[in-house]
């Protein structure tokens, strides 16, 4: 029980097939209703695909979890329908202040990039995000949402997986074309499948501390290295909602857990770095080690892992949820071509391939901030504290310090499903980019590139004035059954179009994606870039089209 | 040639979608230059790498500058 929420208790309902004695059968189905297995109901829901979401327990994430959401997962979160919920309980911070030994060194301003809807995080229990994810799922007619309902074997054949379900009324099976699995980083299923995860456990401890602040606090992220309150180790304050502060005490590895985590001990510590007289009170304490490692591969055959049971990062650049939420993005709109026989199988070797060159980067950025903020040698301990003290006074020495990098979506230069550019372009919309977002009119009401977008292939066409536009060109639009629908981005205001419009009333869409009038981009469901050129050209665009969903 | 104590890393042919990956990169290759060598070999190994370095940079007014910021924060 905590002092500032109360978890919700969902409601088990007894599954209709228990009585009827009858196997449940369905497209899909998702094992694992945290922030991703719910996430993914969602787009498969945008999708029109009807699914079935499991999961063993029957509240949200418990205790002292995700903080920080980041810019790329709050869009998708808007694209989900909770984006606004998530960012109006979180608190946004952009001050960070880095302590060494006694002194702040340096701190930055992370002043957001205007024009762009969602900041560069926010942050927020990870129950509330998995709360207003939950709401919206019962809300969706299409997702059979079912608490205490525990997967307990699973059989792959080559067009389906049988599962067993056990609830407390007793077992059923159900037999999907499909199996998503999202049931964690211990992912029970993953190992009923004998597949294998490899990479690194940290040698390392740390208590995580989650505690009510009496009196203000400023809602910034303070850093230290080797603090006279807890020598030799690094300490993260970070603020969350309801006035509740997530603290981070690294441990070392020879720390005991069960005596770390007693209130005895916990409290003098925070104490010894509050100064003493500012009042607090505990919510929530746990210690964990982390790890670094990934699947070899995200799909085998009809089962598709994402999430944390493809993928575990450690925390420091808040990636675990963020990059779980870019997973199944990347995945809903390929596994509805797949069912929908528009693309072959093939394609969803593409989420593997895309994922896992985003994992490795996400893995690769938290090792570094790992190695960094708890170095494994002298000579890197050395390091690090030349780099911590050069910051003080050196630019160059404040870019070296990495206490965690912010997660950023990762720019799938490399994909298969691009087409590379022909045509000379600045800026870095390149295929493989994450849409940039940018303020326009619709209809003459202000809102956002971004939320023009998704779910569905669309061609960005930019022109001056969409009286110029070939309407007949660009309309119906369809490569071998997928639709590409046509949205003109316009330098001025257009009262009456017969195409999608929207108004780019300061030019910065035009911008931010180079554009001169005459320029397209071939936008995937999940707003990622995957074609441009400097003008329209039927041929080209059915072939981009094929090339991004593998119908070559 | 002054000093430069701006962010000045970077290699060629490679895009960087963030400010921070060069310097990244960097000290990742630094720290894994050491691996599973002793203190006293790490040592060795840094004092080669300056003696290389400053050959690389050459001009000597640079290299007393650098001296002289790297000593500032230094006591002895
Ligand atoms: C201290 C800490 C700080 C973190 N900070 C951040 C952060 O700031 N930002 C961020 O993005 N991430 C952060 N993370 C990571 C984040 O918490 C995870 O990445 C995220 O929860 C993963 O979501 P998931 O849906 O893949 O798995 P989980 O949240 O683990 O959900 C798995 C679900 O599967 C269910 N399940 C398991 N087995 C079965 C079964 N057999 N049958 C049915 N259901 C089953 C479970 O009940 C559970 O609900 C942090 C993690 C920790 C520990």
């Amino acid at each position: 029980m905590l002092k500032t929420y109360t978890y919700p208790k969902y409601e088990y309902r007894t599954p209709p097939e228990i009585a009827a004695g009858k196997t449940l059968k369905v497209p899909v189905v998702i094992v694992g209703a945290g922030p991703v297995g719910l996430g993914m109901a969602l787009d498969l829901d945008l999708q029109g695909i009807p699914v079935l979401l499991l999961d063993e327990d029957d509240t949200v994430s418990i205790g002292s979890r995700g903080v920080c959401y980041a810019k790329r997962a709050l869009e998708i979160l808007d694209r989900y329908g909770v984006g606004e919920a998530v960012c109006a309980k979180g608190v946004s911070w952009n001050v960070g202040r880095t302590f060494f030994r006694e002194s702040e060194v340096y701190n930055f301003n992370l002043v957001p990039e205007p024009d762009h809807h969602r900041p560069g995080m926010v942050n927020l229990q990870q129950y509330y995000l998995e709360e207003y994810l939950v709401t919206r799922a019962a809300a969706r007619p299409g997702i059979d949402l079912r608490w205490k309902n525990k997967v307990v074997s699973v059989t792959q054949a080559a067009t389906g997986v049988s599962l067993t379900v056990e609830t407390p009324d007793g077992l059923y099976a159900v037999e999907a074309d499909w199996l998503i699995t999202a049931d964690g980083a211990r992912s029970p299923i993953r190992r009923m499948l004998g597949l294998e995860v490899e990479g690194k456990i940290f040698m390392d401890r740390f208590l995580i501390a989650d505690v009510v602040m009496k009196a203000d606090f400023p809602a910034e992220r303070w850093f230290w290295f080797d603090p006279p309150f807890h020598p030799n180790q690094s300490v993260l304050l970070h603020k969350q909602t309801d006035s509740v502060f997530r603290i981070d005490f690294q441990l070392g590895w020879d720390a005991d857990p069960e005596e770390e985590k007693k209130p005895e001990n916990v409290i003098p510590r925070i104490k010894a770095m509050l100064g003493d007289q500012r009042e607090f009170e505990l919510e929530w304490v746990s210690v964990y080690t982390f790890q670094c490692r990934r699947m070899g591969r995200f799909n085998h055959g009809r089962v598709l892992f994402v999430g944390d049971a493809a993928h575990q990062v450690s925390p420091f650049g808040a990636r675990g949820a963020n990059s779980g939420l870019q997973d199944a993005d990347n995945l809903g709109w390929k596994l509805k071509l797949v069912m929908d026989g528009k693309a072959p199988e093939r394609l969803l070797d593409s989420y593997s391939e895309e994922r896992v060159y985003a994992a490795d980067e996400n893995l690769m950025n938290s090792t570094r901030s790992t190695d960094f903020i708890t170095p494994k040698s002298r000579a890197s301990r050395t390091f690090r504290n030349a780099a911590l003290s050069l910051a003080k006074d050196h630019a160059f020495g404040r870019s070296l310090v990495n206490s965690g990098r912010l997660s950023v979506p990762s720019f799938l230069v490399d994909s298969s499903l691009n087409t590379p550019d022909e045509d000379p372009f600045a800026g870095r919309m390149l295929p493989g980019a994450p849409m940039d977002d940018a303020p326009v009119e619709k209809d003459g009401a202000p809102g956002w590139l971004l939320q023009s977008t998704g779910n569905r292939f669309q061609l960005m066409v930019f022109v001056d004035d969409p009286a110029t536009a070939d309407i007949s060109a660009l309309s119906q639009l369809d490569v071998g059954g997928i639709a590409v629908e046509p949205l003109l981005i316009s330098r001025v205001a257009a009262s009456a179009c017969a195409l999608p419009c929207v108004h780019d009333v300061r030019g910065i869409a035009a911008k931010r994606y180079d554009a001169k009038p005459g320029s397209v981009y071939l936008i995937r469901p999940d707003q990622h870039v995957a074609a441009r050129w400097r003008s329209f050209d039927a041929a080209k665009l059915r072939a981009a089209v094929a090339r991004a969903t593998c119908q070559q | 040639m002054a000093l430069n104590l701006n962010p000045n890393l970077s290699e060629a042919g490679k895009r960087y979608f963030s400010a921070y990956s060069p310097g990244d990169d960097f000290y990742e290759l630094l720290i894994g230059a050491h691996l599973d060598l002793s203190d006293e070999q790490s040592e060795l190994l840094n004092a080669r790498l300056i003696l290389l370095l400053a050959n690389h940079i050459g001009d000597i007014a640079t290299l007393r500058e650098a001296l002289a910021v790297a000593r500032e924060g230094v006591q002895a």
